[in-house]
């Protein structure tokens, strides 16, 4: 059994970001350890000595010549932002002023 | 049904070519056929009407001066809602990009245009294309067009159901774990999941980058063969696109089936299989045999762990990818005044739907300190030894 407690459930919501719900987080600590259950199927596969593979091509590094080349412009490039200056993005104060 | 919304693209350019019918017409018909059609079926999330008629009045212009034209001109496409469109908003079906417009177009739209084809909306998906169903979209579900009451599979379902309803000639999905192949079951057309890194990903919101493959519905082979190689090929702006030649697909498909050895693994025909579905299967092998196909039982014996192993490399993925969504560049902010990391953990809740939240939350689990090995290092391994299966098999 691999069950998920609240606590980790809370652990992850933060790690992710997440401002969930009392609701959400009940459902997902249920919900979790149900699919963990399942992902431990895995455990029974031997893997002693098997390299990971994270990627299925054998990729190769990529370079290109450093020339510049058009790209966004500052305008395109702030054009969907939800807060903004007429230069940057605009968030909330992250340096405490007191 | 005015009968050139039922016609392949093959044909639709052909008469074209021949003067028998505008690119205006063509679009005018496609456009009023969604119109009547779509409110129920819910395929599109946008429709691209000037886009539409002003490329189409671009094709026939340039027809009626003998200008050379691409090999989609006049052909009515749709293009699955997570491949960024310039100026054309592209909501991935949810709440959180409701609102977002791409500064640029994705690889594949911009060869959709070089080849002359008309972009006539952008279809409906699971929320970022997370789901099976079409029923997870952040606005409405999608709906099986041969029957109402039924889901038209996922999560290209309004790619594969607006073809099959013939509001459209030919659509572009996205497969990360089905997301082409079972729609297109579902809906009866045809569909194709290229291998990985045959066409570029570049303008593709991601949702898990080693997985991730754009592909074809249409209602005809030679359309998808047509469709491919219009969309195929290196692209230096996605690194992990295969530097490999396009092969003239048009070229092979009279070739026929023989020489061809076609592998049906034991393992998928497991429990719980459907015994219609293994009937069709079978049904479909005998068909490849006898047009001189060989066909060979091969095994593929760490199949049982394949669901496992996708859940947990692209919910991983996922939450990284997913990560961008800080309510800072792009998509929805919160409106309560708040620090910045309530900013982005509140703009995040209100945004994504509970599958992605779920998934997002799995993804995080998996590659955590503490859990790492035991599951995201765990399913790397065993993805290949599954990857092994295949190369053996081969």
């Amino acid at each position: 059994m691999a069950s998920i407690d609240r606590a980790t459930v809370e652990h992850v919501a933060k790690l992710s970001r997440l401002a969930l719900t009392e609701d959400e987080l009940a459902l997902f600590e249920t919900q979790l350890s149900n699919i963990l259950d399942y992902f431990d199927k895995l455990k029974a596969l031997d893997t002693t000595d098997v390299p990971p593979l994270s990627h299925p091509l054998g990729l190769r590094n990529v370079f290109r010549e450093d020339a510049v080349k058009p790209s966004a412009s500052r305008e395109e490039a702030l054009s969907n932002a939800p807060a903004r200056t007429d230069e940057a993005y605009k968030v909330p104060v992250v340096v405490d002023q007191s | 049904m005015n009968e050139l919304l039922s016609l392949s693209a093959y044909h639709l350019h052909t008469k074209l070519l021949a003067g028998e019918v505008s690119a205006a017409e063509v679009t005018e018909a496609m456009l009023g056929r969604i119109q009547a059609t779509d409110t129920e079926l819910g395929a599109y999330n946008t429709v691209m009407a000037d886009a539409a008629l002003a490329k189409a009045q671009n094709v026939d212009a340039r027809r009626a001066n003998g200008g050379p034209l691409g090999p989609l001109a006049g052909v009515p496409v749709a293009i699955k809602d997570n491949m960024c469109t310039n100026g054309i908003r592209t909501t991935c079906s949810s709440r959180i990009l409701e609102h977002f417009v791409p500064p640029y177009d994705a690889t594949v739209v911009e060869r959709l245009d070089r080849a002359d084809a008309i972009p006539v909306g952008k279809t409906n998906l699971d929320e970022f294309a997370m789901g099976s169903t079409t029923e997870n979209s952040g606005f409405r579900p999608t709906k099986n067009p041969w029957d109402l009451s039924r889901t038209p599979g996922g999560s290209s379902g309004g790619s594969a159901a607006a073809v099959a309803a013939c509001e459209a000639t030919v659509a572009l999905g996205s497969d990360t774990g089905g997301s082409i192949r079972q729609p297109a079951g579902f809906c009866g057309v045809v569909g194709l999941k290229p291998t990985y890194g045959r066409v570029s990903r570049y303008g593709l919101v991601a949702f898990a980058s080693s997985l991730d493959q754009i592909g074809t519905f249409s209602r005809d082979v030679r359309d998808t063969a047509i469709l491919l190689g219009v969309i195929a090929g290196h692209d230096p702006r996605d690194a992990t696109s295969a530097d490999d030649p396009v092969p003239d697909y048009l070229a092979e498909l009279d070739r026929g089936a023989k020489g061809i050895k076609i592998g049906i693994p034991r393992e998928y025909f497991g429990e719980g299989i459907e015994p219609s579905v293994e009937k069709a299967v079978q049904d479909a092998a005998d068909v490849y045999r006898e047009l001189g196909a060989e066909i060979l039982d091969v095994s593929l014996p760490h199949t049982e762990y394949a669901i496992a192993t996708y859940y947990i490399v692209a919910t991983a993925e996922a939450s990284s990818n997913l990560a961008r969504y800080d309510g800072v560049h792009y998509g929805h902010r919160t409106g309560d005044d708040v620090d910045i990391i309530d900013m982005y953990s509140r703009s995040r809740a209100e945004g994504f739907g509970a599958e992605v939240k779920r998934r997002i939350m799995l993804g995080t689990f998996a590659l955590s300190s503490g859990y790492y090995d035991a599951y995201y290092l765990k399913a790397l391994k065993a993805r290949a030894l599954i990857k092994q299966d295949f190369d053996q098999a081969w």
